[in-house]
């Protein structure tokens, strides 16, 4: 599945015209915002919660540097080995390396949404290595040859009768909608696998710099066994998911839980430190961490969008996104999608191919009074919108048309000249008809332009109005 | 209490009414009213498109026009935002910087001026319908106005307050988000004006002209009974204004 960003208009279309797909994304986002809603309610502190963990990654990530380091350094003491990648390629090299040193054959992974900005999977197929995704919503999505569609919720935008079929082409069984059947089913397909992959690759959602661990949590029991039962495995993640310590990590467990899936906690945490973590000796026998830039230091390099790498992917922002209620992930076209995707689009891709992302929000500012971490997504959008416009990116006709308009709103005699023939062009118009404004006018009745104006009509007030209103008090 | 007039282009072309309800009510309610002369565009649809430089000098006059004012109140949340909020986002000329800064902290959108500036905590009129209320992304979100429209509704005497499910959700206007993603705005106003409907309130109000006039769009071409009304409106009929 190739998706484009710069196609999202027309995906946009496509998806509001497909019922199927927003009955699903609205039930899913419809039921997770409830359940998010009664899980927060039990945590009275929860607006603390959230300026504290703001605060948390606002050290990290002006201090990356020096938290990397750290890590770095209790890494190695743990026995893990540490690769850094600085893009996709470099990343994609690596791991294929580490597989080819293995022998590997099949390799089992748990949800790692970092894999997926530089496509792991197919890379690893092309080099004929078997890659099968192991958490059950990603594992649906790869049988379909798509990507996930919510950050947490992968398959999110199927209903039970396309999960049936595709289990039923896909892997030869008996067609079924039952949940609790075709959870079986996968369950049987997978454990034979977790058994006999020799690698394990994961994701991360937060490295402690202090104890040189990483911390992965789901729901499944997928991840664990994927970083638990094949001889080595391959963590990989972005160089933000960095945070101090344990105690630091409890704000975000507790924050994490109620905005993603509305729960109060997930069923597992994984907490994994390498073969030498706490003298436990347990686990794989060898750990490897890859960690990625892939564009996030340039995004680093903005005091204002670095806020930006403060998100943790709880998906809380896309449940409540009006617009991504009725359109889900695929139509943004990239990896990230909702209101933090369109932040993400133009800062991983450039502002050339995400030059339209960020103009897919109507700015309402839900995502922002969502966000567990209190990213001000709208205004970071903007800022982004900026960025698109000032490297010459938006419509000519456009630019042309708001530099004209700033002409005349610099000069108040004129702008009032020019603001006053729409009402009179109206006029020109069958009655009660207003301007045809492309697009906007095919649902919506426009309102029809008062000829006076408001100015006119104020300065025409008399003083008597004014007494009148003075003896009706 | 001085109060000048800012008047965005929506208020000044299409529903002039609704701001000659807001002049009234403010009058009723004792303030000196003045209108500022030679105002123009506050630069909101062309910053919203990322055009910042283009409305540094619209940005500029604004601040000159208007900084020695003592109160400026707009019938308008998301203009009132695009001043208060947005313009500490541009590059300006230095020495304006001052009056920008104090200018945040003495330019309100209506209601929230009738409440929290000139403490009013109710309205003596009459008006005898069922009102809903929509609150806007950028009065509710930019300005934290929530309270206040409410509060002032249920003032009104036989006015019939009815909250409708999700109140809080955008109408989809978002300046020209709405034909630049027509089909994707006209899904949200969609959804808004049913929950507008499933409600079942003669009348829905806002805050903001804008989000009313693409609500209100939508209701009259989809023949919807309800009306939209801007809240100054109602309050100035209520008080036989």
């Amino acid at each position: 599945m190739k998706l484009s960003p710069l196609k999202t208009k027309k995906y946009i279309h496509n998806a509001l015209k497909d019922e199927k797909l927003l009955s699903a994304v609205d039930k899913a986002t419809q039921t997770a915002l409830k359940k998010r809603e009664d899980k927060k309610d039990q945590i009275p502190y929860w607006e603390e919660l959230r300026y504290k963990a703001h605060h948390i990654k606002k050290n990290v990530i002006e201090n990356l540097d020096k938290y990397l380091e750290e890590f770095e350094k209790n890494c190695l003491k743990n026995g893990i080995h540490l690769h850094w990648a600085l893009d996709a390629e470099e990343a994609r090299q690596i791991i294929l390396k580490l597989l080819r040193d293995k022998n590997a054959k099949t390799v089992v992974k748990s949800k790692s949404l970092t894999t997926e900005e530089f496509h792991l999977n197919d890379f690893l197929t092309k080099n004929g290595i078997e890659t099968l995704e192991t958490d059950l919503g990603e594992y649906i999505v790869q049988l379909m040859d798509q990507i996930p569609s919510h950050l947490t919720a992968p398959a999110l935008h199927l209903s039970r009768k396309e999960i049936g079929g595709i289990f039923h082409k896909k892997l030869g069984i008996k067609y079924t909608e039952d949940p609790t059947e075709l959870m079986t089913i996968a369950r049987n397909k997978l454990r034979e696998k977790f058994l006999t992959a020799d690698v394990g690759i994961s994701g991360v959602n937060f490295a402690i710099a202090d104890s040189g661990a990483v911390c992965v949590v789901e729901n499944e029991a997928n991840a664990r066994l994927t970083v638990g039962v094949p001889k080595t495995h391959i963590a990989v993640m972005g160089i933000e998911k960095l945070l101090p310590g344990f105690e630091e990590l409890a704000t975000f467990l507790k924050l994490l839980g109620p905005s993603a899936t509305g729960q109060k906690a997930t069923v597992y945490v994984n907490i994994i430190g390498g073969p030498l973590f706490n003298k436990l000796q347990e686990g794989p026998e060898e750990m490897h961490i890859v960690l990625m830039d892939n564009g996030r230091s340039k995004i680093l390099a903005d005091p204002q969008l670095r806020e930006t790498l403060f998100c943790i992917r709880c998906g809380a922002c896309l449940n409540i996104c009006p617009i991504y209620q009725q359109i889900g992930g695929h139509a943004y076209g990239w990896v990230y999608m909702g209101p933090i995707g369109i932040t993400l689009i133009p800062q991983y891709l450039g502002d050339k191919e995400g030059k339209y992302s960020p103009f897919v929000s109507s700015l309402c500012g839900a995502c922002y009074e969502i966000c567990p971490v209190r990213i001000n997504i709208p205004h970071h959008l903007l800022k982004l919108r900026n960025r698109v416009v000032d490297k010459g990116y938006s419509m000519k006709v456009e630019r042309f048309g708001i530099n004209a308009w700033a002409f005349l709103a610099k000069r108040p005699l004129l702008y009032r000249f020019a603001t006053w023939f729409p009402g009179k062009f109206q006029l020109l118009l069958p009655k009660g008809r207003a301007f045809p404004v492309p697009g906007y006018t095919r649902e919506r009745a426009l309102g029809t332009f008062d000829l006076k104006g408001f100015r006119k009509r104020f300065l025409k007030l008399k003083n008597s109005d004014y007494q009148d209103i003075k003896q009706k008090k | 209490m001085k109060v000048a007039l800012f008047i965005p282009c929506l208020s000044e072309h299409l529903y002039p009414q609704s701001a000659l309800s807001m002049v009234k009510v403010l009058r009723y309610i004792g303030a000196d009213i003045e209108y500022v002369d030679n105002q123009t565009c506050c630069g909101q649809p062309a910053f919203n498109s990322g055009y910042r430089k283009e409305i540094i000098p619209i940005a500029e006059r604004f601040i000159e026009l208007f900084k020695d004012k003592e109160y400026i109140v707009s019938p308008s949340g998301s203009c009132t935002a695009m001043v208060r909020i947005f313009y500490k986002e541009l590059d300006i000329r230095k020495d304006l910087i001052k009056a920008r800064d104090e200018l945040s902290n003495k330019i309100f959108e209506f209601t929230e001026f009738l409440v929290n500036i000139a403490g009013v905590d109710k309205l003596e009129g009459q008006f005898n319908h069922s009102v809903t209320i929509h609150d806007s992304c950028h009065s509710l979100r930019e300005l934290g106005v929530r309270e206040q429209p409410r509060k002032l509704l249920r003032s009104v005497k036989d006015l019939k307050l009815i909250e409708m499910e999700k109140s809080d959700t955008c109408c989809g206007f978002g300046g020209t988000f709405s034909y630049k993603f027509a089909d994707m705005s006209v899904a949200m106003v969609a959804r808004k004006c049913r929950y507008i409907n499933e409600c079942g309130a003669e009348f829905v109000t806002s805050t903001d002209s804008s989000c009313l006039m693409n609500i209100d769009g939508y209701l009259r071409k989809h023949k919807f009974k309800t009306k939209a009304i801007h809240i100054a409106d109602i309050l100035a009929q209520s008080l036989n204004l």
